[in-house]
């Protein structure tokens, strides 16, 4: 018999224009919780899709028990006894939480489903797990912990020997925490394992046997937790070697502050969220998935409804109900998703740029004049070296980094002086990055102020006059350029709210700090 | 330690009491603005709530509750059955081949006739399912397609079955003459019981409503949402073809022309029942209580002798109150 109840030995999966992983390994002993941690886009839930034979490997093999083992489809999966508890929850939430369990497993006589017998089982299941859940209660009335603690209960009644959990604590408060990992140890038996997916370093201290560690698809490394500070966690995560020496430009203190925003919130994520912006300034906005970077971009423009804060345009108190508002203010928010959001693909450039200021630069009475606008727009694709072969050719025909370029264009003819970039290289290759780069600084050296959206670590640390890093909604520091290093932000990103300095004190990370804890 | 558990079970009890009370409002609502409407009409005229007339509103919900019947299942999945319309008019000058033109018996006739109800079903459905076409442009297709078809296969004139007693009496005939009920009003108790029973008590149903809850993870369940997809709107043809049927036996005659329009009125009496538009959500009781309510509507508005353009004013506002007071109430649960 082997060693291992799951292994993943040498896995490969491309995807036109990224390598998701390679050479990737994963030894998951009996009776253990091993944790896998990695930036995002380390490749961990291209991992888990091919486990679940959502994809196929292009190279590479998995052993279950040291059988070789080929995920075939999620109920190949299931039935081989691994189950996988997606971030995303998989639930129906206008079935009950009963019905949600045993999906494409209903007890039936006959033609008639039996849901007394449906509701016997779940309610056996749920008392042997000890989770507090009514079984008879829609999925959609519940909390998002108890939806969560519906997956559990719907994972284990697969008789699973592997559990594979991505983020499972991503919705959870401490005393749910505690609940989850409670029935972890429960589900830990000799023949059993699970794989933890977690950025938390504090709960993989309580909860994960050994930690490996992936990045840009690839295997790192593997230590015990008990002989591992966490320190060292952090250090392999973002070890990465920096790919320009470049730093960011013209970094000062005293400048104009032109946006100021205090306390913002939403219902869903954010708790307030406090920063300003300096005209000509560079303001990184760093953190993990799901962190609510975005949403802080969102909120601000007013595309999500915030329930508290201010925000304050250059010294006066404004409320922005609508992206429309905010670009009448002067902010214009360039989307994470430059396709969906950001551009009309079938249009051609000129008709791009010119959209958000077409009503007040280039028509009169309701008639677009064509001429000024193309001319126009034919003046700031210049300026912003926009390759295409004219401005009236179709936009979905340009590059990754020209399309970027357009989407910049279309906020400078608004003449917006605060500029929101969500992920502006996203999709981008290396060169036409650089030039992204350049004209950031330059856009910034002529006084616009920037906020930088970016789960790209290297490049939030190259570009920002200053760092804003989030955790779960709120603003866990903010970092002068000269103290962002890469294991400073990736504390801070990783650092739960309610975490206190004792811990961290505990976790070697004190120092990074960039205010010194208050003694007590 | 006992008392403590007691009570916290107790509480969960309450709430999901209260969760099961609050998935019944909008059925609730309905049924009570059904009877809201019904006793305004009987103030209103005397004529309104005699014992006739009732029947003769249940009598006129026969056809647009059939189609409702079967459109429900498709709704509830999130997708939209636009053929059942024209659809029934097609089944409707099948059923006329089959027993006028080529002499069938009407025992064999009618099963015919609402099984190429299944078959127009089945297409759109490979149609949804197979070919990933958009169920509003698949059934759109189908619904010019079953009503081109209807034309040129009765060669555009009416089929009559007047040779065909048996066939009439399928809906004004009184199988029980102490009740004076006609017998398509059977049909459509018997068609909404079956229904109820699929939607509520079989994997059929349980599956409408999960793939119209969320249909990726109902997928990585590990059903075969293609396969149910395909058997929910063949489901939904056979009711076409059955109201096919009910219609013609009605008139003792197979109208080819007509057919459009039917399909809007039965898509309004599933949304007034409650069954979301978006998916997951809907019961038949509710599809029935709407469809009267659009019987009861047009009725009552006929006999204050208002005229048919704005009985259709009316139901268009109907609809809308209806719906915005759902969204109102899913935004306050």
């Amino acid at each position: 018999m082997s060693d291992y109840l799951l292994e993943v030995e040498g896995v490969r999966k491309a995807f036109p224009g990224v390598l998701a992983l390679d050479d990737m390994h994963i030894n998951l002993r009996y009776g253990e919780v091993l944790a896998l941690v990695g930036e995002n886009g380390a490749g961990k839930s291209t991992l888990m899709k091919l486990l679940s034979g959502i994809y196929v490997p292009d190279a590479g093999s998995f052993r279950l028990q040291g059988q070789p083992f080929t995920p075939e489809s999620p109920k190949h999966a299931l039935e081989s006894g691994i189950s996988i508890i997606h971030q995303e929850f998989n639930l129906m939430p206008h079935l009950t939480v009963a019905q949600n369990i045993y999906i494409g497993r209903e007890p039936r006589r006959g033609l008639v489903l039996s849901d007394r017998e449906l509701n016997r089982r779940a309610t056996e299941l749920v008392d042997r797990l000890g989770l507090p859940l009514d079984i008879r209660a829609t999925v959609s009335d519940l909390t998002v912990a108890n939806q969560q603690m519906v997956e559990i209960a719907k994972a284990l009644s697969y008789d699973a020997r592997v559990l594979i959990m991505d983020e499972p604590t991503a919705a959870l408060n401490d005393a749910e925490v505690r609940t989850l990992h409670g029935l972890i140890r429960r589900f830990i038996r000799e023949d059993t394992g699970v794989i933890y997916i977690s950025h938390r370093m504090d709960e993989l201290k309580a909860i994960a046997d050994r930690i490996t560690v992936i990045r840009d698809g690839r295997y790192v490394g593997t230590l015990d937790t008990a002989k591992t500070s966490m320190r060292e966690v952090i250090t392999l995560m973002v070890g990465r070697t920096l790919t320009s020496d470049a730093r960011p430009v013209d970094v000062r203190d005293g400048r104009e502050t032109v946006l100021d925003v205090a306390g913002l919130s939403t219902k869903e994520l954010l708790r307030d969220v406090s920063f300003t912006l300096g005209k000509g300034e560079i303001l990184g906005f760093a953190g993990l998935m799901g962190a609510g970077r975005t949403e802080v971009a969102r909120a601000l423009v007013g595309a999500d409804k915030a329930s508290a804060g201010t925000i304050r345009v250059h010294g006066r108190q404004v409320k922005i109900h609508t992206p429309a508002e905010a670009a009448e203010l002067g902010i214009g928010y360039l989307s994470e998703d430059r396709k969906q959001l950001g551009l009309l693909l079938e249009h051609d450039v000129s008709e791009n740029i010119t959209l958000p200021s077409l009503r007040e630069r280039f028509s009169r009475w309701g008639l677009v004049d064509k001429l000024v606008a193309r001319r126009a727009a034919k003046e700031v694709a210049d300026r912003l070296t926009i390759k295409t072969p004219s401005i009236r050719q179709t936009t979905k025909f340009l590059s990754g980094g020209n399309q970027q370029k357009v989407v910049i264009a279309k906020w400078l003819v608004k003449d917006c002086d605060i500029l929101i970039f969500d992920e502006p290289t996203r999709g981008i290759d290396v060169g036409a990055k650089e030039e992204i780069y350049a004209l950031l600084n330059s856009l910034a050296q002529q006084g616009k102020a920037i906020i930088m959206i970016s789960s790209e670590l290297p490049e939030v640390l190259r570009m920002s006059h200053r760092v804003v890093v989030m955790a779960e909604g709120r603003v866990s520091g903010i970092l002068s350029a000269d103290e962002a290093t890469q294991e400073g932000v990736m504390h801070l990103a990783t650092l739960r709210p309610n975490e206190n300095p004792d811990d961290a004190a505990e976790l070697g990370l004190l120092d990074l700090h960039s205010t010194e804890p208050k003694a007590v | 330690m006992t008392s403590l558990l007691t009570r916290a079970e107790g509480a969960t009890d309450r709430a999901a009491w209260i969760a099961a009370a609050k998935n019944r409002l909008q059925q609730l609502l309905a049924f009570a603005s059904l009877i809201v409407i019904f006793t305004f009409f009987s103030f209103a005229n005397s004529a309104f709530p005699t014992y006739s007339n009732v029947i003769n509103i249940l009598f006129s919900t026969v056809v647009i509750g059939t189609l409702a019947l079967g459109t429900t299942f498709v709704i509830i999945t999130g997708g939209i059955d636009l053929s059942i319309g024209t659809g029934m008019a097609l089944c409707a000058v099948m059923s006329g081949v089959f027993i006028v033109n080529a002499g069938l018996p009407v025992i064999i006739g009618v099963p015919l006739a609402i099984l190429f109800g299944g078959l127009i079903g089945l297409v759109n459905g490979l149609n949804v399912a197979v070919l990933k076409l958009p169920p509003f442009i698949a059934t759109l297709a189908m619904m010019l397609v079953a009503q081109g078809l209807a034309l040129v296969i009765s060669n555009s004139t009416p089929i009559y079955f007047t040779d065909n007693p048996g066939y009439i009496k399928i809906s004004t005939g009184e199988l029980i003459p102490a009740l004076n009920i006609p017998n398509a009003v059977l049909v459509l108790l018997a068609a909404a019981v079956i229904a109820g029973f699929l939607l509520s008590k079989t994997l059929l149903g349980r599956y409408t409503y999960s793939i119209g809850s969320n249909e990726a993870a109902t997928a990585l369940s590990g059903i075969d949402v293609r396969r149910w997809k395909i058997v929910i709107y063949t489901l939904a043809g056979l009711f076409t073809g059955l109201a096919g049927v009910m219609i013609s036996a009605r008139l003792g005659s197979a109208q080819p022309a007509t057919g459009m329009g039917y399909e809007l009125q039965a898509i309004a009496a599933v949304v007034i029942g409650g069954t979301s538009l978006a998916g997951g959500k809907g019961s038949i009781i509710g599809t029935v209580i709407g469809a009267l309510i659009i019987s009861v509507l047009n009725n009552g508005l006929q006999i204050m002798s208002i005229p048919q353009e704005w009985q259709n004013v009316i139901l268009g506002l109907v609809i809308l109150v209806a719906v915005y007071a759902d969204m109102v109430r899913k935004k306050e649960a």
